[in-house]
């Protein structure tokens, strides 16, 4: 029996980066929040300490702070005719556990989506006929626009302290910077990154042969910053350490770089570590939330009572969430109804190593550092007689060379013996990659529910991944790394591996963790799970942040969208606080 | 919802894995106590385990004129500590039935941890090498050898329940961790797997260098136990235990010692280093 305790105004699900935001901005509005986080306390210090943070192996490949299979994970097959068997290792894509979430382990790679991507179906009828969308693709417009969401972006690298270079400001193109992005108010706070061999290298390439680069927006402090809570951090020191990693340096933004120093000293917010939530609970009435359930670390469960619920955990929890707690109508793939499960979205990611003849050192990076175009990115380029809709950048990132899991070693290359050897010997410091990020659009049948079967740790089914990736998405996939190969062929190499993504999905090599959608947002409850505000139709006290709410994907990380839209969501539930009605009248 | 077509029919490939992991386990139990040696050796590969495993790593990353291999860097401690360690127990992963063999796509659906994946494999390659050749792995010639790991890699020799080219990822993969993991854990002893490639290992500082655009970079190799010799030193104790973090179960490695290497990168490793 759930032991029940005090109510609180809000409850947070998740303490991760849409969660500190929220919480950030509701405590600043005078609302008591409890954030409820299913991994452990960390912060810079001592957890991210140099002393031990640098550790491949342990952070890495052992994945030591992500989500254990073992006690949440889901099931997956390509298609509806298949078996769903359940995900035992982390391998696609490494969902976080811990405070901080995805905030901790990320690269850093902020981007905002292009003004088209929000407006995709509105804009590929009107540029290409409605014939351009197969019928099976259930992309839709997003219910808000880039100029509604342009303010939010503003906030969110200003709390980050982005370093780049403005390609767009108020209309007016600037040299150096993305001549593709939407306009933007101001440039970002820091100036790029330093550039390394490899991305030097890319940036001479690509411009050879006529596109556009620049460099990346990275949410790695170039210099010492100052952010709009009034938070110092740290220059990057291009330790190469980012991804998988804690910063040490207090240089890549998450929660605990920029927000927990105003925080956590807030008498009207609190969290508590190790409590999994397992239910969002419901009055008789189905439209009211009234709080959560959730099992501590000994398995004690408590009910939390709550006068608003805000899901903050990470794309696929809360659909999980929302699913076994019976909220809104779950997706049938069969029948096109329901919200929640549908419009699951992924990205498609492929590759082309290069090995140069100049030394790069490629172990001197950062998680963003990286030289793009994104001149086949989105609509920016014609898509007529392409036979796909959708793009994405292609980067040169200098993440780290990090010796276990990053050689990218020329095709052909031994797998192992004294011929591997030989080769990475050779090879290791001259080598790079690039890497093509490519949109997934929406489908019927890719999407998410229950498992008949499997169940997690609580005994609750786990939740079931139906996805593959479609002829729009290969078409795309091969179109991009076409390109990217072009490129690589501009720089002075002595060795090309284009790594092109064939196939079925697989659920096996790690890709991306931008898993989006299953709760989207929108204009037509019925297609969307939330409204244009990321509130529930169905259930106006409860929320959900994070890409859940993508109704598709676009070919960028989606960090600096997420947070974008979190603090877009935060301004309305201000004003939902004063009038606690639905934002959107049906 | 359309229901799951069967696509599996009940053969060797589809099996109850209730059998198989009672008889996995019964392996394991059988043979925890004798393998434990308590003046510090080997914490989970019995004799003939760790006989396979050092050869095979000697053949995987061999000894050759860029340097020292695999066997050097003390990846067979490496490995043996993983597999004794949380990695081998496959703690924090999923691990409830049933069990079926899936598409590709849909990835490891064995029963087994990593541990008994050795466990049960092992024996099995050494059966297959007496029958081929009368001798188990570790005592063929070299070319026999790299036929067998290719064969392996090929899913060619029946292992059972395990197809072949799962054990030998698994023997690929941490026999690479251990060449290029930091020396805390017991391999890439002397910095022996960044030497090779020229990883001067966590650095923590590039701000000076990053910018100069194809130079060398020569500062001293460093780990997260410090310089060499870093915490897996060799002890001068009676038991012959490696000190440190990650390493307390380590053997003394065999004293050797080379003549100097000079590699292409104009690393050096000094004579006796070993």
């Amino acid at each position: 029996m759930a032991r029940r305790l005090p109510e609180v105004e809000v409850v947070l699900v998740g303490f991760g980066w849409t969660a500190s935001i929220i919480a950030q901005e509701l405590t600043d509005a005078g609302m008591e929040v409890l954030a409820l986080e299913r991994g452990g306390w960390r912060d810079t210090v001592p957890d991210f300490s140099v002393t031990h943070i640098q550790d491949e192996l342990r952070y890495a490949v052992r994945k030591e702070i992500f989500e254990q299979t073992a006690r949440q994970t889901l099931t997956f097959r390509n298609r509806v005719d298949q078996l769903a068997l359940p995900m035992r290792h982390l391998g696609s894509f490494n969902p976080a556990a811990g405070v901080g979430g995805a905030g901790v382990h990320w690269n850093g790679q902020n981007w905002r989506f292009l003004p088209t991507d929000f407006v995709i179906r509105t804009q590929t009828e009107q540029r290409y006929g409605k014939q351009m969308i197969p019928a099976d693709m259930t992309v839709q417009d997003w219910g808000v626009t880039y100029d509604d969401l342009e303010p939010y972006y503003d906030k969110f690298e200003y709390l980050c302290g982005i370093s780049g270079q403005a390609g767009n400001v108020g209309g007016k193109i600037l040299p150096g910077g993305n001549p593709f992005e939407g306009p933007r108010r101001r440039g970002y706070p820091l100036p790029p990154l330093n550039r390394c061999a490899a991305t030097e290298l890319f940036d001479k390439a690509a411009k050879d042969i006529g596109l556009h680069p620049f460099p990346a927006p990275a949410a790695n402090t170039s210099k010492p910053y100052v952010n709009s809570l009034g938070v110092q951090m740290g220059q990057c020191t291009y330790c190469g350490f980012c991804e998988w990693f804690g910063c040490a340096n207090y240089s890549k933004a998450s929660p605990q770089s920029t927000i927990f120093p105003v925080l956590l000293k807030k008498p009207n917010f609190s969290f508590r570590t190790h409590c999994a939530v397992t239910r969002i609970n419901m009055d008789g009435s189905g439209k009211r939330a009234t709080g959560v359930t959730y099992v501590d670390r000994d398995g004690n469960e408590f009910e939390q009572p709550a006068q608003m619920v805000v899901l903050c955990a990470f794309a696929h929890h809360n659909v999980h969430l929302l699913l076994v707690s019976k909220i809104g109508m779950p997706y049938d793939p069969v029948s096109g109804q329901g919200v929640v499960g549908r419009n699951y979205a992924y990205q498609v990611s492929s590759s082309v190593n290069v090995t140069c003849k100049e030394r790069l050192n490629p172990f001197m990076g950062a998680g963003a550092l990286g030289q793009v175009v994104d001149d086949f990115n989105g609509d920016n380029f014609d898509h007529t007689g392409k036979g796909f809709i959708g793009g994405g950048y292609i980067a040169l990132w200098n993440t780290g060379g990090r010796p276990i899991l990053q050689q990218y070693l020329p095709k052909g290359s031994p797998k192992w013996g004294a011929g591997w050897k030989k080769a990475v010997h050779d090879d290791y410091l001259y080598s790079t990659h690039m890497q093509c990020h490519g949109a997934v659009m929406s489908y019927r049948d890719n999407y998410l529910d229950l498992d008949p079967t499997y169940k997690d740790e609580y005994g609750n089914p786990l939740l079931r991944l139906t996805f593959d990736f479609k002829g729009n998405e290969h078409a795309m996939s091969k179109f991009l790394t076409e390109q990217a190969t072009r490129i690589a062929h501009a720089i002075p190499n002595r060795g090309i591996h284009s790594k092109p993504r064939e196939g079925d999905y697989s659920i096996v090599p790690y890709q991306t963790t931008h898993n989006t959608g299953g709760a989207a947002m929108g204009d037509d409850p019925r297609t969307s799970f939330v409204n244009r505000f990321l509130q529930s139709w169905d259930v106006p006290n409860l929320w959900v942040m994070g890409s859940s709410v993508f109704p598709q994907n676009a070919g960028y990380n989606p960090t600096g969208t997420v947070g974008a839209l979190t603090f877009w969501a935060a301004d309305a539930m201000r004003r939902y606080l004063r009038n606690p009605q639905p934002l959107v009248q049906v | 919802m359309a229901a799951a077509a069967p696509v599996f029919s009940l053969s060797r490939r589809t099996f109850l894995i209730g059998a198989v992991a009672f008889s996995a386990s019964l392996l394991l139990d059988g043979c925890g106590g004798s393998s434990t040696n308590a003046a510090g050796g080997p914490r989970f590969l019995q004799p003939g385990e760790r006989d396979f495993v050092r050869a095979a790593i000697a053949r995987l990353i061999p000894q050759d004129a860029l340097g020292p291999g695999a066997l050097q860097a003390g990846v067979d401690v490496f490995i043996d500590s993983q597999l004794a360690g949380p990695f081998g127990q496959a703690a924090g992963q999923y691990m409830q039935g049933p069990f079926h063999l899936g598409a590709k796509e849909q990835g490891y659906q064995l029963p087994f941890t990593p541990a008994q994946v050795y466990r049960l494999c092992i024996p099995r390659v050494d059966q297959h090498c007496r029958n081929k050749h009368r001798a188990p792995f570790a005592q063929l010639t070299a070319q026999q050898q790299d036929a067998v790991l290719h064969d392996l890699e090929d899913g060619k020799i029946d292992l059972g329940e395990i197809p072949s080219a799962n054990f030998f990822g698994l023997l690929w993969q941490n026999t690479k961790e251990g060449f290029f993991a930091d020396p805390i854990y017991g391999g890439n002893r002397h910095f022996i797997g960044w030497k090779l490639i020229g990883f001067n290992g966590p650095r923590y500082n590039y701000v000076q260098e990053i910018g100069r655009f194809g130079k060398a970079y020569t500062q001293p190799y460093v780990g997260l136990g410090g310089r060499d010799p870093v915490m897996c030193r060799l002890s001068d104790s009676a038991t012959g235990r490696f000190h440190g973090p990650g390493c307390e179960a380590g053997r003394m490695p065999f004293k050797q010692s080379y003549g100097s290497l000079t590699t292409t990168n104009n690393r050096v490793y000094p004579a006796g280093h070993l």
